[in-house]
């Protein structure tokens, strides 16, 4: 499974969450390939992906995609990570 | 890398500022200071938050600017600024921002071992709220676990 994090420059904020969302998977006991990207590299990266993680302000940009796209609140709250990857992995 | 040490350049506490665009100015003029970045780095961060919104506003209270790594970057460096009155980014849940963090690095590649150790940091509810009350330079350095250089 591929997720892919996404924010302005792709160093920040989906550094962050890159790394939580890592963690939260290990304790779930998914494996995944998480890749922080750039909102410019939207496309190239994410074509492929089943899940992307990102702030409401990139939704827009993001558009239209067969990813699910989990909007996150506080990149720092493992317990928000994990409830909102267990909705969108079902 | 690990997380950049922060010396007492790189803290601000207690700033006075006007608006989110002063709270980011002084990061980067703390980031300048601390001899991380040139003066043209903290324009740099307004502008990613004007082009793309609140977003670096990443948990309640909490600022994470930072801008691309180019010519204005020195070197890896942090900058933890507290203010004196919180100020509205205009996020609609993290609001208001009452600790700025300034982020440089110096290429894409490298920094992701101190992203990690940010997340072991602030993974801890407790340290938000802790910064915005530090009095000291030795406090701020004392609960982000790094030293001064």
């Amino acid at each position: 499974m591929k997720i892919v994090t996404i924010c302005g420059v792709g160093i920040g904020s989906s550094g962050i969450l890159k790394v939580n969302a890592e963690r939260v998977l290990a304790g779930l006991d998914i494996e995944a390939d998480v890749v922080a990207a750039d909102v410019a590299s939207i496309r190239a990266v994410a074509d492929d992906a089943q899940v992307i993680l990102t702030s409401a302000e990139f939704v827009e940009a993001i558009g239209p995609t067969f990813a699910e796209v989990i909007v996150v609140v506080n990149h720092f709250d493992l317990e928000e990570l994990r409830e909102k990857l267990v909705a969108a992995l079902g | 890398m690990t997380l950049p040490a922060l010396p007492d350049e790189s803290i601000v506490i207690a700033a006075t500022v006007a608006d989110w665009r002063e709270a980011v100015h002084a990061a980067g003029a703390a980031l300048v200071a601390s001899g991380a970045a040139k003066p043209g780095y903290a324009d740099a961060m307004i502008r990613m938050i004007e082009e793309h919104g609140p977003y670096v506003v990443i948990a309640p209270g909490l600022a994470l600017a930072h801008a691309r790594p180019d010519d204005q970057v020195l070197a890896d460096g942090l900058a933890v600024v507290t203010l004196a009155t919180p100020v509205a980014f205009g996020h609609p849940h993290n609001d208001p921002v009452g600790v700025v963090l300034g982020l440089a690095v110096e290429s894409v590649g490298g920094h992701l071992e101190s992203i990690a150790d940010l997340a072991n940091v602030f993974n801890d509810p407790s340290i938000i709220p802790g910064l915005a009350a530090a009095t000291s330079a030795d406090e701020v350095r004392r609960l982000m676990g790094v030293p001064s250089s």
